[in-house]
């Protein structure tokens, strides 16, 4: 390699480098460090694993994840079933304008924030909200009902705000393959269910998986549709991260909380592929 | 060669960014919401040349903003006179006032003596008071007559139709309404924990009647204007704000007392501004402009003589909802000694928690 070529690679590298260890790694050593201060009085810190012994002793803070772990899991679940069916209509069956049309569609929500998303969504749910109303002049209820505020209306928010990231990594894989394939397996006696299960979606598998883990992911780490549509009981881990940094001051507990986010979510990550017999590289090559 | 000068370039584009900033002086001001009107930012703009920028927060926020940049960042901050020596104490992210440089003919002379006392660390003063305001119920009269304190948020009849926040005003409020002194055992930290113990019970117990823990106060204000809240524990300006529209609804000063808050100017520790920051305080305490103040606010200030400007159908809101004794009955929080915040954060968490 000339000199050349390796001072372009250097550059080329370099911001990437540069946005990994400041923006990255740097903050996280930092963020490590505080994790292992304990608090002995004003002012006062050694370092010491209690941060991190609180969260296996206090049982609520591991039923907190538990619970965000299991409704994240669900919700990658539902977020799957509801969007397979409209990736595989958008990259099979819609031809032409329709298929860019529907594209847009699921792209559409997208364009406002999140923000405005859930409210969106608690106009809808809440007890003097559009759907109360409507299912009383259907003369289906005889008074208001309250939608939100319950683990349903969490779930409604995030396998809505997750949809995306599901659809268009299984629209890209359901795209190249090839129609013939499945025509083949109709011509040697499959019926629709046997060429969904041996072909369909052993091909849509990277897809598949990258997508479960994108929603996974932004399930566990969404802060603003649990808070806001969960109401009472809504537990969820970012909102005790937040809390504790925030609102209790205690950014030795936050900090630890925060790796143990990573660290958690990593491995449940690293079961899901173990067991559905994938791995990483097949995934993303 | 190449790497240097492009990281020569980016020092030299910093420097003048910073430069270009450092032109006009700024005034980086960390307060709530309606604190700072735009009216009154421009009118102030216009008398000195030096701009404002707002950064709206809360009590909590602004801790630990200042906490994080060790005091930097801003050039004054409002936070509430109880939650400063406690927090100086901790983290030292405020300077003394010079009382030197304040009007002190501006501020009424008791509410400026209490402030000074309350936040008094190591024998230096470290806020001046601003605006004071209180916490206690805002209810709907026709709906939930009889609720006239904090405990009656917990009647079986209002199932559902209920909202406080998750935090530690309605601790120290449920304490007071159940009989105890929550105050009074700020410095005895086993006493403190006693009354804590039978404060998570009550709240446990009054779950089934939250319709929601508020979180922010447009929310709340929703909730109560829908008819999907009866009865919350809220600030009195959100109530009075709700009265204007439908009568019914108002500010209740509770039986066992209104919580009383007074927000303060504190300079924060790497202030860059601090001529700047005494010329705000010193222009927003001119009664004109603090009856500015208290109408984008709804609350009051500390300013002698605003009272005479404040438009009169707030203070008839006030004075429905103040009769004397209730004005004589308001609880104001003294200093939290540092700690406490640890063990009613536990309290809440569990509270929240529980089924």
């Amino acid at each position: 390699m000339s000199a050349r070529t390796k001072l372009s690679l250097i550059l080329l590298f370099a911001p990437f480098a540069l946005w990994l260890g400041v923006l990255i790694i740097i903050p996280h050593i930092d963020m490590f460090l505080v994790s292992i201060r304990e608090k002995i009085g004003i002012g006062q810190y050694r370092i010491g694993p209690a941060n991190y012994m609180a969260f296996f002793t206090e049982p609520l803070y591991w039923n907190t994840f538990m619970r965000t772990a299991l409704m994240s899991i669900a919700a990658t679940l539902l977020t799957f079933l509801i969007g397979f069916p409209v990736a595989f209509y958008i990259a099979k069956v819609a031809r032409g304008r329709l298929k860019t049309t529907l594209f847009l569609m699921v792209l559409l929500p997208f364009w406002v924030s999140e923000l405005v998303r859930t409210f969106g969504w608690m106009i809808l749910l809440r007890e003097t909200g559009v759907i109360s109303h409507t299912l009383q002049w259907l003369g289906l209820v005889h008074r208001p009902v309250e939608l939100l505020y319950n683990d349903g209306a969490i779930m409604v928010g995030l396998v809505y705000t997750s949809m995306l990231f599901m659809v268009v990594p299984l629209v890209t894989t359901l795209d190249s393959l090839d129609d013939e394939l499945i025509e083949a397996g109709y011509d040697l006696g499959g019926n629709g269910w046997s060429v969904l299960r041996e072909i369909v979606i052993p091909h849509a598998m990277p897809g598949i998986v990258s997508g479960s883990i994108v929603v996974f992911m932004l399930s566990l780490g969404n802060y603003l549709t649990p808070v806001l549509m969960g109401g009472k009981n809504s537990l969820w881990f970012t909102e005790q991260i937040y809390q504790q940094f925030i609102v209790r001051f205690n950014w030795e507990q936050g900090a630890a909380f925060g790796f143990l986010l990573l660290f958690l979510s990593s491995l449940i990550v690293w079961l899901g592929l173990k067991i559905t017999g994938q791995t990483l590289r097949e995934t993303m090559g | 060669m190449i790497k240097k000068a492009l990281l020569g370039a980016g020092i030299a584009a910093l420097l003048a960014g910073t430069a270009l900033s450092a032109q006009a002086e700024t005034l980086r001001l960390l307060t709530w919401g309606g604190y700072a009107p735009d009216k009154v930012v421009k009118m102030f703009e216009k008398e000195t040349g030096i701009k404002v920028k707002v950064t709206k927060s809360n009590n909590e926020e602004m801790i630990a903003k200042l906490r994080a940049t060790g005091g930097g960042g801003f050039d004054l901050a409002q936070p509430s006179q109880d939650r400063i020596t406690g927090a100086q104490a901790e983290y030292n992210i405020y300077k003394p006032i010079d009382l030197g440089r304040i009007k002190k003919e501006l501020f009424i002379p008791s509410m400026l003596e209490a402030t000074k006392k309350n936040t008094t660390l190591n024998g230096k003063v470290y806020g001046v008071p601003h605006v004071w305001g209180t916490s206690g119920l805002v209810v709907n009269r026709d709906k939930a007559p009889d609720v006239k304190d904090y405990l009656d948020l917990c009647n079986p009849k209002y199932k559902g139709r209920v909202s406080y926040r998750l935090k530690r005003p309605t601790l120290i409020a449920f304490a007071f309404s159940m009989g105890m002194d929550p105050f009074a055992a700020y410095s005895d930290k086993a006493k403190y924990g006693e009354i804590l113990k039978k404060v998570e019970a009550k709240l446990i117990e009054c779950k089934p009647n939250v319709k929601a823990y508020w979180t922010g106060g447009d929310a709340l204000l929703n909730l109560l204007r829908s008819g999907e809240v009866w009865a919350a524990m809220a600030w009195d300006t959100g109530g009075w704000k709700l009265n204007k529209e439908n009568p019914a609804i108002t500010f209740v000063a509770p039986k066992s007392g209104a919580l009383g808050w007074i927000d303060t100017f504190a300079l924060p520790r790497k202030t860059k501004a601090e001529d700047a920051a005494y010329k705000w305080i010193n222009f927003v305490m001119q009664p004109k402009i603090a009856a500015m103040i208290t109408a984008a606010a709804g609350n009051f200030t500390a300013s002698k003589g605003a009272d005479a400007y404040v438009e009169e159908g707030l203070k008839k809101r006030f004075q429905e909802s103040f009769p004397q004794e209730a004005i004589d009955n308001i609880k104001w929080y003294p200093p939290v000694p540092p700690g406490l915040e640890e063990m009613e954060g536990k309290v809440l968490d569990r509270v929240k928690a529980a089924k």
